[in-house]
């Protein structure tokens, strides 16, 4: 079961990044939770300032523009 | 014929649709065609390009870069570092947070603000290549200009205190590292990823703007904008820049708008007031901003950038005329 966090502060951007990773997640048959993470003291608190950043398990993975479907799957595998 | 762009939109236009060279409509769709596949394969160049240098300029960097400065040495690499760091208008406020919170002046950050939506790499070889590179030149260095401006401004208009309390507050956790693979497969990979997703998220402000160029090339006759905007109007920067307020495009969608409106002879000081002001000022940035910045700071940025565009507008029409 992998907990993914994706920070950012509600852009379009953002929110794709987050659906694209559950529905990855969903059909690799990965256990995953996805949640958008807003509020900025707790962004701030990943030590992230570049949108949107991922976090897989407390562990900061990725910052700023969208991540490619080849890096999300291998997210997911690993 | 030496430009493969002009040919296709011959073709298109005269070749496969059979309109008339000179024609209104044929006139416009000749401009739409050139200048959407014109911008389409530069930008999806650039980008690409950019992409295969990617991590030159972290925030991280910028910010370490920035804290340690003299004011003034701050407001200058400020807008430097804004021209050549890509960022979503989502990041704003991170950014904002993250650079108060180690240590950057209010004013760097106000001008690495102003100055980053205004200039990059993609706007920068468009305009050289629509608009001629002397207009490429002015915009850059006056958008700096600006930039610089606008921090000083900050700083001595004391503007920390229009910086919403809980921004103070906030404690950055430590920088983590994020693990790049760096070999050329993983690089183009990303560059690829980048252009596919820089390109999906701004092609329909392209469209819209060269759709707007395309109408205006056509269809406004010449005598129209120099009697509403030409050098004879006064009031005529005024309006463009708050014209440019409510409207919003990236620096990519509104250059075939500034071309079509050159080459109806609007003044180059005109032009450039309306492209910046669109750009640099609009709802939705201040929405975001207003998480930030409180309501009377961003009365005042707007006005500050407002009056700026304008000066800017007037004195190049004037130097010009």
């Amino acid at each position: 079961m992998k907990r993914i966090k994706v920070l950012g502060s509600g852009c379009k951007t953002c929110t794709n990044v987050a659906e694209t990773i559950a529905a990855t997640a969903k059909a690799l048959g990965v256990e995953a939770t996805v949640e958008k993470v807003t509020d900025m003291a707790v962004v701030m608190g990943y030590g992230v300032m570049a949108m949107p950043g991922v976090v897989i398990d407390e562990k900061v993975v990725h910052a700023g523009g969208a991540p490619s479907p080849a890096q999300i799957e291998a997210w997911l595998k690993g | 014929m030496s430009d493969p762009f002009l040919w296709l939109a011959d073709r298109a236009a005269f070749g496969l649709l059979g309109l008339t060279p000179g024609s209104h409509l044929g006139d416009a769709v000749h401009f739409f065609v050139e200048d959407t596949v014109k911008i389409f394969v530069l930008m999806s160049a650039i980008i690409f390009l950019m992409g295969l240098f990617r991590s030159v300029v972290s925030p991280h960097r910028v910010r370490a870069v920035l804290a340690g400065r003299s004011r003034g040495a701050s407001y200058v690499m400020a807008v430097g570092l804004g021209a050549v760091t890509p960022f979503c208008s989502c990041s704003s406020v991170p950014l904002f947070i993250g650079f108060l919170e180690g240590g950057v002046p209010v004013g760097a950050t106000m001008a690495f603000l102003i100055a980053s939506p205004m200039i990059n790499e993609v706007a920068v070889v468009l305009l050289g290549v629509l608009l001629g590179w002397p207009v490429a030149a002015l915009y850059v260095v006056t958008g700096l200009a600006v930039g610089v401006f606008g921090g000083w401004l900050a700083d001595r208009t004391g503007f920390e205190r229009h910086v919403e309390a809980f921004v103070w507050t906030i404690r950055m956790g430590a920088e983590t590292e994020i693990p790049g693979e760096t070999g050329l497969r993983a690089r183009l990979a990303f560059a690829a990823s980048e252009t596919r997703s820089i390109v999906g998220r701004v092609w329909l402000y392209v469209l819209v703007g060269v759709g707007l160029g395309a109408g205006l090339h056509g269809f406004v006759p010449e005598d129209f904008v120099l009697r509403v905007a030409g050098p004879d109007n006064p009031l005529a920067v005024p309006l463009a820049v708050v014209l440019g307020i409510p409207l919003y495009s990236n620096a990519t969608g509104i250059i075939p708008v500034a071309e079509a409106l050159l080459g109806k002879g609007m003044p180059v000081g005109t032009v450039l007031a309306l492209m910046m002001s669109t750009v640099a000022i609009s709802l939705p940035e201040f929405v975001i901003l207003r998480r930030v910045v409180t309501v009377p700071g961003l009365v005042r940025f707007a006005i500050f950038l407002g009056l700026a565009f304008t000066a800017v507008g007037v004195a190049f029409n004037l130097i010009l005329s």
